[in-house]
Parts: structure tokens; sequence; C-alpha cells
């Protein structure tokens, strides 16, 4: 067919159905077509450390778990909470060295000192935070770009929890399978657990505050307190990953702060799909491995780097996962004019 | 006029660096009363209303909700109380489906708290709601996205907000400012609706036909003073008003 004569036709599916979260489902297909996607994430995710045989990508793996945990968090509070965090590293350092603190003086069991670092340390890192949290926008942005900045500073002067030599000697995982399949149980969990709290009550909450906060004041809720709650989710998956960290390297040190883990996780959002929770996963799973394959262009590696990423945004801006989704959403066909 | 206003504003003031936005205005709301409140723009109107819901701080004054001092309360103090009020510049949740919009005021404490926290199916309240302020029920208007609504659903959105929050007074800015005139055909009847159940209106507008039409007792604003107060009659009659409106005759 010449092209002046034909066009792409485009059909929205009809089991998307428009209101939100409610489905009518009856045939296998309609099921199928849901649940694939969805089967095809979480599964791929379990077997792939049954099929990287290399310790290296093994290791990989659980880094990419880690950055997609962090993007979570960033993705969660940036398009559900409206607070923009620049300081993702704040809280995998807050969190790691709670847990390694905790570790090295009590002589926790890792699952406990997990668990410590994860909530203690979003409860410290939520209450550091607190002070900021009325300014808006760019104002939290830059203020929270700050606090990663701010600690490994406090802990060289004071030379407190091991000063630049950081904590050492801290419980590892027994072995790799530990390491993996931790921090994938929790990427997926948290992932679902999010994508159900944005579309509760609660959720609906806190999407309103990022919309307009000015009408949930209007409605009788008090702001605050769910950007609290809010701030506190975001950093307990992020404190999480901090305390993960300190027990898979078995040390604690100033670089948790570094700003690798708070710019890092923005670009995995940005790339996956801003607003698209499962974005952050796909992100990591792109661009984890993609930073480690560049390492064979030794200097050049990062310049490749900053030209893929900036054609990642201006070509596809609106990230890979809502492009996929809507592909996968719509029939597409070429009709005759 | 009975003795005891449901809402008293008493000499509120407001200046914004050197300029008084508001200056010592006074209101007495009585229960079950419409009050109209008109003024040329950048008359203050806006921000009264913005001092009496607590959105901006007040320089002076006082407030009294069924003689309760509410001067200091925050915003969502004061609409948790059953101050409910609309915005001029309309802030639905964009993001949103226009029914959740409402689900999240029926969330709040004060619906919680008066029905005992047994609202039950959430979804139907607020589709029940949309279809009080003129949303077509079995359409697929209450399921559409906020941000994709023309302007008179926005308006009746807002409206609808407030009403999720079963309010004693409400007050409104601006809601049949650019509406076409069927639009405004349908809200008027639903505004004289929700003042025959009961609920104390206050409200801005600059569609003098319609306010006329709805309320017995006006007041007007101007450079952030109460100029006049009264009967429509008397209003369209004070010569400060035609002033402020169309300047003096001397040049």
């Amino acid at each position: 067919m010449p092209q002046e004569d034909r066009r792409k036709k485009r059909l929205d599916r009809g089991v998307k159905v428009r209101t939100e979260g409610i489905y009518a489902i009856s045939a296998p297909r309609d099921i199928a077509y849901l649940l694939i996607p969805r089967l095809v994430l979480i599964l791929g995710l379990l077997i792939l450390p049954l099929l990287l045989q290399n310790i290296y990508w093994q290791k990989v793996l659980c880094i990419i778990c880690v950055f997609g945990l962090l993007s979570l968090s960033f993705n969660f509070l940036t398009h559900f909470v409206g607070i923009v965090n620049l300081g993702n590293a704040f809280f995998v350092g807050v969190g790691g060295y709670t847990s390694a603190v905790l570790q090295s003086s009590f002589k926790l069991s890792p699952v406990l000192s997990i668990i410590a670092g994860t909530f203690g340390g979003a409860l410290i890192s939520t209450t550091l935070l607190l002070p900021c949290l009325p300014a808006r926008g760019i104002y939290f942005a830059i203020a929270s770009l700050m606090y990663p900045l701010l600690f490994p500073r406090i802990i060289e002067a004071l030379n407190i929890f091991g000063g630049t030599d950081g904590v050492i000697g801290i419980t590892t995982f027994p072995n790799i399978w530990v390491d993996q399949y931790l921090v994938i149980i929790v990427l997926l969990v948290t992932l679902f657990a999010l994508r159900r709290l944005v579309n509760e009550d609660f959720g609906l909450i806190l999407r309103g505050i990022k919309d307009n906060d000015q009408a949930i004041r209007a409605s009788g809720i008090g702001v605050t307190w769910y950007k609290t709650q809010g701030l506190f989710i975001a950093s307990a998956i992020g404190c999480f990953t901090g305390a993960y960290l300190v027990h898979l390297y078995g040390w604690a040190g100033i670089s948790l702060f570094g700003l690798d883990f708070s710019i890092f996780p923005i670009a995995v959002s940005v790339v996956g799909g801003s607003g698209a929770l499962v974005g952050s996963v796909v992100g990591s799973l792109i661009l984890v491995p993609m930073s480690e394959t560049l390492r064979a262009f030794g200097t050049l590696r990062i310049m490749i780097y900053c030209l893929i990423l900036v054609g990642f945004i201006t070509l596809k801006p609106e990230g890979l996962m809502r492009y996929f989704t809507r592909k996968y959403e719509q029939f597409e066909h070429w009709t005759r004019v | 006029m009975t003795d005891n206003p449901i809402l008293k504003v008493s000499k509120v003031s407001k200046s914004f660096g050197g300029i008084a936005a508001v200056m010592h205005v006074s209101i007495d709301l009585c229960e079950g009363d419409i009050l109209g409140v008109i003024g040329p723009n950048g008359s203050g109107k806006t921000t009264l209303i913005n001092l009496i819901t607590g959105f901006v701080k007040k320089d002076s004054g006082h407030v009294f909700f069924k003689g309760r001092d509410i001067t200091r309360l925050g915003a969502h103090r004061i609409a948790d109380i059953g101050i409910a009020r609309t915005f001029q510049v309309m802030r639905p949740y964009y993001s949103l489906s226009a029914y959740k919009n409402l689900v999240i005021p029926l969330n709040s404490p004060r619906v919680k708290r008066s029905t005992g926290g047994r609202l039950g199916d959430r979804d139907a309240v607020a589709i029940d709601l949309l279809e009080e302020v003129g949303f077509e029920r079995d359409t697929y208007v209450p399921y559409k996205v906020t941000s994709a609504l023309p302007l008179g659903y926005l308006k009746r959105l807002e409206l609808a907000r407030c009403l999720a929050l079963k309010p004693e007074i409400i007050i409104c800015d601006e809601v049949l400012s650019g509406l076409s005139m069927s639009e405004i055909a349908t809200m008027v009847p639903l505004l004289e609706k929700l003042h025959i159940e009961g609920i104390t209106i206050m409200m801005i507008e600059h569609r003098l036909r319609e306010l006329f039409q709805l309320t017995n007792k006006v007041i007007v604003l101007d450079f952030g003073e109460k100029i006049a107060e009264g009967t429509p009659r008397e209003i369209t009659a004070n010569e400060r008003v035609i002033e402020a409106y169309l300047g003096t005759g001397r040049v």
C-alpha cells in the first residue's frame, strides 16, 4: 500500500475499564491479559538468580534491586505525595548506620538489626526532615539535598561511629542466595504494596496533597500529618536499602551518604517512567546493568552513559514503562483511507 | 435579624506589605441566611474569605463561630468545625477522577465523626453527591479524570467537595463566574435548595442579577473597607457604591 491512502488506527482494549481499579472480568483471555505482565515480572525476578551463574552478576542483581527500591521511594514521594526529595542517600546512610551501630554494639542478629535499621532509621530521618516539611517543591528539594552532605562531615569531625574508617565487622548474610532473595522479595512486596496503597483512601489523600494541598486543608484534613506519614513510608524503604547494604558488605562507611545514592535513583525513575511505580523496577533493570557493562569502555564510560541518559530523556520523556503500557493496552492496525 | 449570629467577623484587617487588603471589616452572618459580598476587582473579597477560613493569618480582629473564638485556628481546623469554602480558581485534584475527588473529603475527620466511622461505600456516597450537584449519574462523566472536565463541572465539583463535609456554612468564591447561561440556570436552583435545607451561605459574586435573586442582604467592599450594607435595593441606590463601581463624575 502506498503511504498516502492508509493510516494507523488505534483502539483501546475493552478490558481496561475506565473506573480506576474496578475490573469486570470473566473471560480467561482477559484474566491472562492482566496477569501475564505481572507474572513475567514476579517470576522473572525470582528466577533470575538461578540463571545468573557468575557471582559478579549476582551481586549486580542485588544492586539492581537496591536502586529499584530507592527509585520506588523517590517515585512514591514525588508523584504520589508531592515531595521532591533529592536526598535519597540520607535515608541510605541513616538506615545503614543505625543498623550497623545496633549490630556492632548490641550484637543483634542481622534480621533484627535490619528491621531496627529500617524502622528506627525511618523514624530518625523523618524526624530530622520534619522542619523542612512545610517547604514545597524546589525548596524542600534543596533542603533535602543538604542532609546527606551534612552528616558525613559531622561523622568525620566528631569522629563518631568509627569516623572515616566506618563501622567494621558486621555480620554478613550466610550465602549469595540470601543476599539476592532477601532484596528481591522486599522489592516485589514493596512494589505491590505501594501500588495498592496509592489507590486506597489513604493514598488518595496523599495524591490529593500532591495535586492541591489547599483543597485538602479546605476539606478539613491536616496536610502535615499525612505528609509525615508519606515521608515515613518512603524513608523506611530507603533505610531498608541502607541496612541491607551494610549487611551485604559487612561494613558501614560514609560512602553510604554518597551522591550516587541520591541522584542515580532519580535517573532510574525517569528512564523507567515517572509516576508508574513499576517503572522504577524496569528502569533499574536497564540502567544498572548498562552502567556495569560500560565499565569495559574505561574512561569513556561516563560519557557514553550520559549520552544514553540524555537520549532517553529527550526521546522518551514519559519513560519506558508508560510507553509500553500504552502500547500494550491498544490494538494497532493499518486501515485504508 | 437575630442577636446571635452563627458567624461573627469583628474588625478583621490584613495588609500585604504596605497595602491594606482588608481593613476593619465586620460581618454578622445569621443562621440560614444568604449573604452576598460584592465589590470591584481588588477590593479584598477573596482575602476576606481567606481570613475567615484561616488560609491567611489575620493582622488583627476576631472571628467567632457560634460564640467560639476561631481567630487563631488553622484552615483545616476551621473546615473541621463546619465552615466549608470553594476556591475562585478551582482546586480539584486533577490526576483523580471526579468521584475520587470526593472520596478525599469523605475521609476527613469531620465526616468520620458524624457518621461514627460507618459511612459504608464511600464511592457510592461520592456518586450520590455528584448527582446532587448535577453530574449525570449513569454517564461516564463522574468517572472521568478531573483534568478532562469542562469548567461548569469543575465549579460544581468545588461545591460538592464542600457538601461532602456536611457543613453549616458554605462560603462560595464566585461559583457563578465563567459559567454559561444554561449552567447558571442549574446552579442558582442548587444554591436555593441548599439554602432551604438550612445551610448558611456567604457568596462573593460578580453576577449581580443572580445574586440579588438569591439574597436580600449584601455587603459592598471597596479598597478593603466595607462601604455599604443592606438589601439589594438599598445597595443599588447607595451613592458610595455607585462611585466605587463607576467612579465620580469629576475628572
